[in-house]
């Protein structure tokens, strides 16, 4: 492969997460992939005119509808009886996803169509300026959910996106994170060999909404896993096939990295309520590595 | 070959002779029969046709969107509050340069909640980019499908187009159509081919963010192509007339108004009770006419100054409000006179027919009764004066 799919010099922050993420996707779909792109930080860091990123057909229309707009692509394709050489790919961030663009996206779940939906969750509306979405999780203090003597952050837990997607029974639904890449590539290169409705949800750090150092977005993405915050999981046909098993770590060793979590510090209760969140998802997912199993994503 | 069809089902029969490769469609009254008589089309395996189910305008308007970004013919139709839902997504199709059809059944928008026909939906988006036709009676609507996907496909436009139709009145209204045949459709239609497409063999980057150093010109070069389209609708509905033997002008129409003294200004299926107006009174001795208009985007100025300058009264019928200011199509009749010497004595005008009153033919003489030297903004015909003196206590 010569072409550059995802190439640098984008505009993209220092230590972007999401960039990261956006090329190990393009780089496991391959160059026969067309990409809808929701209206986000991705669009536009990667597309400003007269320059552009992509060395894949991409197109972005608008915040929400991303998802109906691959349907169209999709449905193209069927009709010039190109659909079986090209994968077909809509992304965008997490209020694209889960709030603004959630009916188009449930639209072309219900509807079958092969497409694999990529939802780059940085939890925040970062393109804004940090403000909450609903995948912010509990007590982040963002923009419009600021932490203050009366308030702790962000009230509400993370909209069950994963969830959310199995309930339409697709064929195939997965989290990923960037602190885990060859995981990351393993899951796209296996939704998009599957045919039908396909979701990965990847957990990219945003060093400026997050307030981590640059350097450290691998180092936060693994350690949100490693906590239990961010289970990293996989469905088929709404099955729970493996998840990636840990050793947790406290939920503090995550939240002590990043300033969006600093007002939590001295705040025992509040971060006790984030480690049952974590706890939750430990029991849920199964997520505990036994003694004999390795740190590895293995067979539920 | 002439057939007795109810308009919706007109539509269904020309878009299918199109052969859009991507329809898509959410239901709305008074649309539906059109999406549902192409769906039962696909399911008896007439038209050969991806049909995309959606969960809402929105995103039957993305659909198309994406279909012909990858270099598919595809068609939309839609009314009202489907119009709006669709809004952002039309001036997005505009601004990307895809050369969609959409119908328009039009209808009344809420609040109040009206199924009824007015022309309030399309004259809202009349600033999405969209080539924006109005069609007098059903045959009318078949012919505008064919020479609108002509217009929008051309190289030189590559733009969308919405068939606007009166709700009811042309959708469940049932005429004799001349129905062209595929050979002729054939002839006249050539199958789509994209400019740019989305296209993993070339690929590119379509709807990329643009700073203000490059905005402007993208936004100045569809308003330059809206001025192209003026010229070339003529030439598109003169090699109609050659394929399928009906002769439009495309812009505008007019109707007696050679030596007319008054002349009603107007868009779509109320201009055939205008014109049987006209002949009633022009059998009078009474020297009125009517310019319909046509197409309402591009907004043909330079036609209409030409056919009303020597007018000297004139009324403007406008089917929809700009609520807080004067009507809409009354205010471009005007404008189309901005810096000229010539003009009419008077350009009065009426707003009628909201959320389906009747416009019938005493309103219309209504119109021309009033058509006096007085000039008249917005004057409301047939309203109801003792409804506005209800009170609720």
């Amino acid at each position: 492969m010569n072409r550059q799919l995802f190439a640098p010099g984008h505009t993209a922050c220092v230590g972007c997460g999401q960039s990261l993420g956006a090329r190990l996707v393009i780089e496991a779909s391959g160059p026969n992939t067309i990409v809808a792109n929701n209206t986000g930080c991705l669009e536009v860091f990667s597309t400003k005119y007269p320059e552009s990123s992509w060395g894949v057909p991409w197109i972005h229309s608008l915040f929400e509808n991303a998802a109906a707009v691959a349907s169209g692509i999709e449905a193209a394709l069927i009709y010039l009886g190109k659909k079986d050489t090209v994968n077909v790919i809509a992304q965008g961030g997490d209020g694209g996803t889960a709030d603004i663009g959630l009916q188009a996206l449930s639209g072309m779940f219900e509807r079958g169509q092969d497409i694999l939906y990529v939802c780059y969750d940085n939890e925040a509306y970062m393109n804004t300026g940090i403000q909450r979405s609903g995948l912010t999780p509990f007590d982040a203090n963002t923009t419009t959910s600021p932490a203050g003597s009366a308030s702790s952050g962000n009230i509400r837990p993370k909209k069950p996106m994963p969830e959310i997607a199995n309930a339409h029974g697709i064929p195939y639904v997965a989290t990923a994170s960037v602190g885990f890449p060859q995981d990351l590539q393993r899951k796209v290169k296996k939704a998009v060999s599957i045919k039908g409705p396909k979701y990965i949800q990847i957990h990219v750090p945003c060093p400026l909404g997050w307030r981590h150092e640059p350097v450290q977005t691998a180092q936060v993405a693994k350690t949100a896993v490693e906590a239990g915050l961010y289970p990293l999981v996989e469905y088929e046909n709404t099955r729970l096939i493996a998840v990636r098993k840990i050793k947790p770590s406290p939920v503090e060793e995550y939240l002590k990295l990043q300033g969006r979590f600093k007002h939590l510090l001295n705040n025992p209760e509040e971060i006790k309520k984030i480690q049952e969140i974590a706890n939750h998802n430990i029991e849920k997912y199964n997520l505990r590595v036994t003694s004999s199993e390795k740190n590895l994503s293995t067979e539920c | 070959m002439r057939e007795f069809l109810e308009g919706s089902q007109a539509v269904t029969r020309v878009v299918k002779l199109c052969k859009p490769g991507v329809i898509s469609a959410y239901p709305i009254t008074p649309q539906t029969h059109i999406v549902e008589g192409l769906a039962q089309m696909v399911a008896d395996g007439q038209l050969n046709s991806q049909f995309v189910n959606v969960e809402s305008e929105h995103s039957a308007a993305s659909v198309v969107l994406g279909a012909v970004a990858t270099g598919v013919r595809a068609y939309t139709a839609t009314s009202s509050q489907g119009l709006f839902y669709m809004g952002e997504v039309l001036f997005n199709i505009a601004g990307l340069r895809l050369p969609v059809m959409l119908t328009c059944a039009n209808r009344a928008i809420s609040a109040p909640i009206n199924i009824w026909n007015d022309q309030q939906d399309s004259v809202s988006m009349r600033d999405c980019g969209f080539i924006q036709f109005y069609a007098e009676d059903i045959q009318e609507v078949v012919d505008l499908h064919l020479i609108g996907y002509r217009v929008a496909e051309d190289k030189s436009v590559m733009l969308p187009v919405m068939v606007c139709m009166d709700g009811f009145i042309l959708t469940h209204g049932i005429e004799t159509i001349d129905m062209p045949q595929q050979e002729e459709v054939d002839k006249f239609l050539p199958p789509y081919s994209a400019l740019y497409k989305l296209d993993p063999e070339r690929p590119l980057t379509m709807g990329p963010l643009v700073d203000p150093e490059y905005y402007m010109e993208m936004r100045f070069a569809i308003q330059e192509t809206h001025k192209e389209v003026i010229k070339l609708i003529p030439q598109i509905t003169a090699q109609f007339f050659k394929v399928f033997g009906r002769q439009y002008h495309g812009l505008i129409e007019e109707y007696r108004t050679k030596d007319a003294q008054r002349v009603i200004v107007a868009m779509g299926s109320v201009c055939g009770t205008i014109k049987e107006v006209v002949d009633e009174l022009r059998a009078k001795g009474k020297k009125v006419g009517l310019l319909k208009i046509t197409t309402y985007r591009p907004f043909p100025h330079q036609e209409i100054y030409e056919r009303l300058k020597n007018i000297p009264r004139v009324a403007v019928l406008d089917k929809a409000l700009s609520l807080g200011s004067y009507a809409p199509l009354a205010v471009e009749v005007k404008a189309a006179f901005f810096g000229k010497k010539k003009q009419p004595q008077v350009i009065s005008s009426f707003v009628a027919g909201l959320g389906g009153r009747d416009i019938t033919k005493d309103s219309i003489k209504e119109i021309f009764r009033l058509l006096t030297a007085k000039e008249r903004a917005c004057e409301f015909i047939d309203l109801k004066p003792e409804l506005l003196k209800e009170t609720y206590e």
